[in-house]
């Protein structure tokens, strides 16, 4: 029979039940697709009293598109926005890191925002109860030590989502609800870096609406890597966006997943206003260097994860350049 | 615990049933309904055995709680043979040998059923990625890809 421990569950009928409900205690927790949130509670990481399932609400569920922006439900599954002819028209690198989301049956369930606000994972943490037990648990969740970094002071658990990449390098806002209104931020705002607490959400908040600004001149792209090419969480994963004017790099974003407890943003404001070369790639590997921090959190070793950022950093930036001529 | 009622169809039968908050779908049809042609093959999430159809769409019954498919139409494999006859797709995997200890077999005859309703017609690479999220440790995947090729022939012939 069911593995799993009990709590209620709260179909609410509007936003603004669901942040009642969400805000009447600490241990209730916000459930969507449940493709990552169910695996957890299977595995005996949470254990909340209450979920709310919002997968249902109407107002999360809408696209809806204007001359600046587009505007995107939390709620909305991936399986909807992959056939969502426009979407690949105009962020083809969206509909790209998408349909790389684990496979088709998972997509018919999973939202945007779940996507977006998926636990952190480790080696040490996504396990059986028995199997965490035997290693004393660790800091993440009941246990007193961090595996990873035994010295450290906190949960070093990656980040590992496909999508917030690319949105954070299309400039992507959020709008979250809460008990004290609605607030809107860039998509950078959501992550803070702490494996154990990696999402900025207030108790009762959950995100309502992602907005991304539709401008035509940029080029964007993903690449990810896994050790299943089938289906798989990114090993890494990097975003980028670039603006060419001429031979002038104009703007370029780039943004990492898989690495850091965030989906981690690298400033390459110094390469902008130059050109695309070998030098500046060798400077950009440079800040990808310094900003990520690779630990032994997945199957496979920091020193491959490092150098394979740079590698499709590169790669991607280099397609995009040629892309924009 | 406390139960809830909800009303779903299940294989074409509407039902009403009281079920706890925190049943997942896959104990519903299996020990609720006697239903055990879903197999459950892993810890959740990861292998797809457990493969239903909700709303015509392929979904994971073990990462699905059985109150949010309440109002839904649920199909399991049970629903795919009629009177005693294996469907097009079943006899497909039977005679191209897609399946051999038959653990995996439901719910990759589930996450092909939904492909062929959608294409009718698949290629290989539309196949492999139907079923991205199903695993297989006995034919390699190469016998299950040529009986959903061989179904998708037979069905474009007899309706
Ligand atoms: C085998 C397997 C492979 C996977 N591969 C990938 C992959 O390659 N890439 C990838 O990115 N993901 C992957 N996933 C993870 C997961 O399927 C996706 O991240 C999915 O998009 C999660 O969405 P959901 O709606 O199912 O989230 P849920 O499980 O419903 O929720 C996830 C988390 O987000 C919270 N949440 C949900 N919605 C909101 C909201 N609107 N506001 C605030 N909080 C919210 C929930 O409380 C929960 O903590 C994989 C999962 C599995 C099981
Ligand atoms: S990084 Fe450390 S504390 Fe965090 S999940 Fe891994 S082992 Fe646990
Ligand atoms: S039992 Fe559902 S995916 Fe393995
Ligand atoms: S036939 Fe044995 S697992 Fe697929």
């Amino acid at each position: 029979m069911s593995l799993l421990n009990e709590f209620r569950f709260i179909r609410p009928e509007t936003t603004a039940q669901a942040v009642t409900a969400l805000a009447g205690s600490t241990d209730t927790r916000v459930l969507c697709g449940g493709t990552d949130l169910l695996p957890n509670l299977r595995r005996g990481l949470v254990s909340p009293g209450a979920l709310v399932d919002v997968s249902r609400l109407e107002s999360l569920q809408q696209i809806s598109w204007e001359d600046d922006r587009l505007t995107l439900g939390a709620a909305i599954t991936l399986e909807e926005l992959a056939n969502e002819p426009r979407l690949n028209r105009h962020f083809p690198a969206l509909v790209k890191a998408i349909l790389s989301v684990a496979g088709p049956s998972h997509r018919a369930a999973a939202s945007l925002g779940g996507n977006l606000c998926q636990d952190t994972r480790c080696i040490f943490y996504n396990q059986s109860d028995w199997w965490r037990r035997s290693n004393d648990y660790c800091l993440k969740y009941r246990g007193e030590l961090c595996h990873v970094m035994p010295k450290g002071d906190r949960c070093y658990a990656t980040y590992h989502g496909d999508i917030a990449p690319v949105l954070m390098a299309l400039g992507a806002q959020i709008d979250i609800i809460g008990p004290g209104g609605s607030r809107r931020l860039p998509l950078d705002g959501l992550y803070q870096e702490n494996g154990s607490h990696h999402l900025s959400l207030e108790p009762g908040e959950l995100v309502s609406t992602i907005i991304l600004p539709r401008h035509v001149q940029w080029h964007s792209g993903y690449e990810k890597v896994r050790v299943r090419d089938a289906i798989d969480f990114p090993l890494a994963g990097v975003a980028a966006a670039l603006r060419r004017e001429g031979d002038t790099l104009a703007q370029l974003r780039l943004v990492v997943t898989g690495t850091n407890s965030i989906p981690i943003r690298v400033d390459l404001s110094q390469l902008e206003g130059g050109t695309w070369s070998d030098e500046a790639a060798e400077e950009m590997a440079k800040a990808i260097r310094k900003a990520v921090n690779v630990l032994k959190t997945t199957v496979t070793g920091p020193k491959y994860r490092r150098r394979v950022v740079m590698a499709m950093a590169k790669r991607l930036v280099s397609q995009l350049w040629q892309q924009a001529a | 615990m406390k139960k809830q009622l909800i009303s779903l169809r299940v294989n074409g039968r509407d039902r009403e049933d009281a079920v706890a908050d925190n049943m997942l779908l896959v104990d519903y049809l299996r020990d609720q309904l006697g239903l055990t042609g879903t197999k459950q093959g892993c810890d959740g999430g990861e292998c797809g055995a457990c493969t239903v159809l909700v709303d015509g769409r392929p979904r994971l019954a073990c990462c699905t709680l059985v109150q949010s498919v309440d109002g839904c139409s649920v199909e399991t494999v049970e629903s795919l043979s009629h009177n005693g006859r294996l469907s097009a797709l079943q006899q497909a995997f039977h005679e191209k040998l897609g399946t051999q200890c038959g653990f995996c077999t439901p719910g990759m005859l589930m996450a092909s059923e939904a492909l062929l309703r959608q294409n009718p017609d698949p290629d290989v690479d539309a196949i492999k990625g139907a079923l991205a999220g199903n695993l297989c440790r006995c034919t390699g995947y190469v016998k299950i890809i040529e009986s959903v090729q061989s179904a998708a022939t037979n069905r474009e012939i007899a309706p």
